[in-house]
């Protein structure tokens, strides 16, 4: 009960934190759709035809799925932020266990990321009704649950990487080598296919890729292009994100509570 | 009944520090004791705050708050001590209600609820009549952003002691106040004192506020350069009071001193130690008519100035 009353109390600070800053909500909009967009339907009108499928849904899934992962990541920084303002004294020095500190952290972000989710959603329906795309409700629907747990995951990635950044400023330098990479591992604009062999291997060790794959598993469960689109079963990757979420989370909050309390 | 804190033989040294920024420190605070931390900047000060709360561990040596170990019981100490760290630790994008919330609620005091609206009926008094106290009322329901040093000090003393702490750490807490608020602080400070005879360990600067502790530790250089009730800390410096004297007839007075015994120094005004005698003796001895009478007797400040001072050479 006690760690369930941090996990809810953590989390919907960050809710609240974000309900209240309006330059990021519309920053935080902005990004996917302008990729979904231009680079969807550029993407749709030079190689889409060649790929037999839609072009954009593809790509819309794995936009939405690398947002959400990227966000809750990116989300967790603000940790950082805490330790600069001190308010993570606060709730440092507070008689609850760290992982429901953390776990409400990662909570807490998934829950923001997924409010920008349900708003890329809402957009891409708009893109199936425009593209005339033969898509049910029921597919649509799937990739919430499967969103958040890419929150999740992204949000744990961040825990583990955070304990070794010293400051935002360090945090903003390397966030992009990290993720940026995972961009074309995951295939999120692109098929991943043919690669060569250090890119396969690189790609294994990518968490975004799971759960870009895990969406498009969900997603196009079923129908004709899951062969050509999905790489591995659904419940597969499901595993390995779990597994993956487990570790970096445990192994994340060691390295930062002893971080912390080891200077 | 243990000590409120003790600490023994405490070392902390931070990584790729060459030197200890606590060194061997040693002390004890005895329940509703005021205990004051002095040192200069750097001295280490922070630092003891931090491994009694908690947040930092110690290289060597031990610490416990009520008999409870900070580095293998944390969790129990943090149940048990208040802090007011020396940089505000408030959210600025909540309300101040909903910090003593989030305060309350990871104290386990009460469970989450989302709004202030569906708190229980207890919590709301609360906050109301903490929000009379600070002298809020209504503003507590703005955010802290919009409230000034001396509020948002008063709101994270108030948010520090809702879960009754047994022992209170105040690191530099008037530090950047002006002086009507740091009064304004201490007024409350010692009113919640007084009602529930809580131990407070203040780390400070300003040397009056440590003039109303029960003892008294400086440190420099991460040691304890002096530890003791102000009264013994000041009575180290005794030799250094002195009564200074001067008459229109100097020369009479120079002969009169020396006649009676009286070592003197002139500054160029007649300087005379009390190390050994007390001012209204010295007086009574002199008949020549005095133009001038001064005493000078070591404060606080200059027994820590000293002290600080000696550490240094």
């Amino acid at each position: 009960m006690s760690n369930l009353n941090t996990i809810l109390t953590i989390a919907y600070r960050d809710l609240l934190k974000f309900m209240r800053d309006r330059p990021r909500i519309v920053a935080s909009f902005i990004f996917p759709f302008v990729i979904i967009l231009f680079l969807g339907e550029s993407l749709d009108a030079s190689i889409g035809q060649a790929m037999g499928y839609d072009f954009k849904l593809f790509v819309f899934t794995g936009v939405y799925t690398q947002t959400l992962f990227q966000s809750a990541m990116l989300g967790i920084i603000s940790l950082l932020d805490d330790r600069d303002n001190d308010f993570s004294q606060e709730i440092f020095v507070s008689p609850v266990s760290r992982y429901a500190i953390i776990v409400g952290k990662i909570l807490g972000e998934s829950l923001v990321a997924m409010t920008q989710g349900i708003g890329l959603l809402a957009f891409g329906i708009v893109i199936a009704l425009i593209s005339d795309s033969d898509i049910s409700i029921s597919q649509g629907l799937s990739l919430i649950p499967v969103g958040f747990m890419a929150c999740l995951l992204g949000g744990s990635f961040g825990m583990l990487i955070l304990p070794k950044l010293s400051s935002r400023r360090v945090a903003d330098q390397i966030f992009p080598f990290l993720i940026l990479p995972q961009y074309f591992l995951a295939g999120v604009f692109t098929p991943f296919d043919n690669q060569p062999r250090f890119i396969n291997a690189l790609a294994v060790i990518s968490p975004m890729r799971y759960a870009v794959d895990l969406t498009r598993g969900v997603f196009y469960q079923g129908t004709e292009d899951f062969s050509r689109i999905v790489l591995a079963k659904p419940l597969l990757n499901a595993v390995v994100m779990m597994g993956m979420f487990g570790l970096f989370l445990i192994s994340g909050t060691l390295l930062f509570v002893r971080e912390e309390r080891n200077r | 009944m243990p000590p409120s804190i003790e600490v023994q033989h405490l070392v902390k040294r931070y990584k790729q520090s060459e030197r200890n920024a606590v060194d061997d420190v040693s002390f004890t605070v005895e329940p509703g004791q005021l205990f004051a931390l002095l040192g200069p900047n750097g001295a280490g000060k922070t630092t003891l705050v931090s491994i009694l709360t908690t947040t930092l561990t110690p290289t060597s040596g031990r610490a416990s708050i009520l008999g409870l170990d900070v580095a293998t019981q944390a969790s129990q100490v943090r149940r048990e001590v208040g802090i007011i760290f020396q940089n505000p630790s408030l959210d600025l994008n909540l309300t101040a209600e909903e910090n003593i919330r989030l305060h309350a609620t990871l104290y386990g005091l009460y469970s989450f609820r989302p709004t202030y609206a569906s708190m229980p009926e207890a919590y709301r008094q609360e906050v109301i009549r903490l929000a009379d106290i600070i002298g809020l009322g209504g503003d507590i329901f703005r955010p802290v952003k919009q409230f000034s040093g001396g509020m948002k000090r008063k709101l994270e003393i108030i948010r520090s002691l809702i879960h009754t702490p047994k022992v209170l750490f105040l690191d530099e807490p008037t530090i950047g106040l002006d002086p009507a608020s740091r009064r304004n602080l201490w007024e409350y400070l010692t009113t919640v004192r007084n009602g529930n005879g809580m131990t407070v360990f203040l780390t400070t600067h300003y040397l009056e506020e440590a003039e109303q502790s029960d003892m008294i530790c400086i440190i420099n250089h991460g040691k304890v350069a002096a530890y003791g009730t102000p009264d013994a800390i000041r009575t180290q410096l005794a030799a250094q009071a002195y009564l200074l004297v001067d008459a229109a007839d100097r020369e009479g007075l120079r002969a009169e001193l020396k006649q009676a015994n009286l070592p003197f120094e002139e500054t160029p005004k007649f300087k005379i130690s009390l190390a050994n005698q007390n001012a209204h003796q010295i007086i009574q001895r002199i008949k020549t008519p005095l133009s001038l009478v001064k005493t000078y007797i070591p404060t606080l400040e200059d027994a820590y100035l000293s002290i600080v001072g000696a550490a240094n050479e």
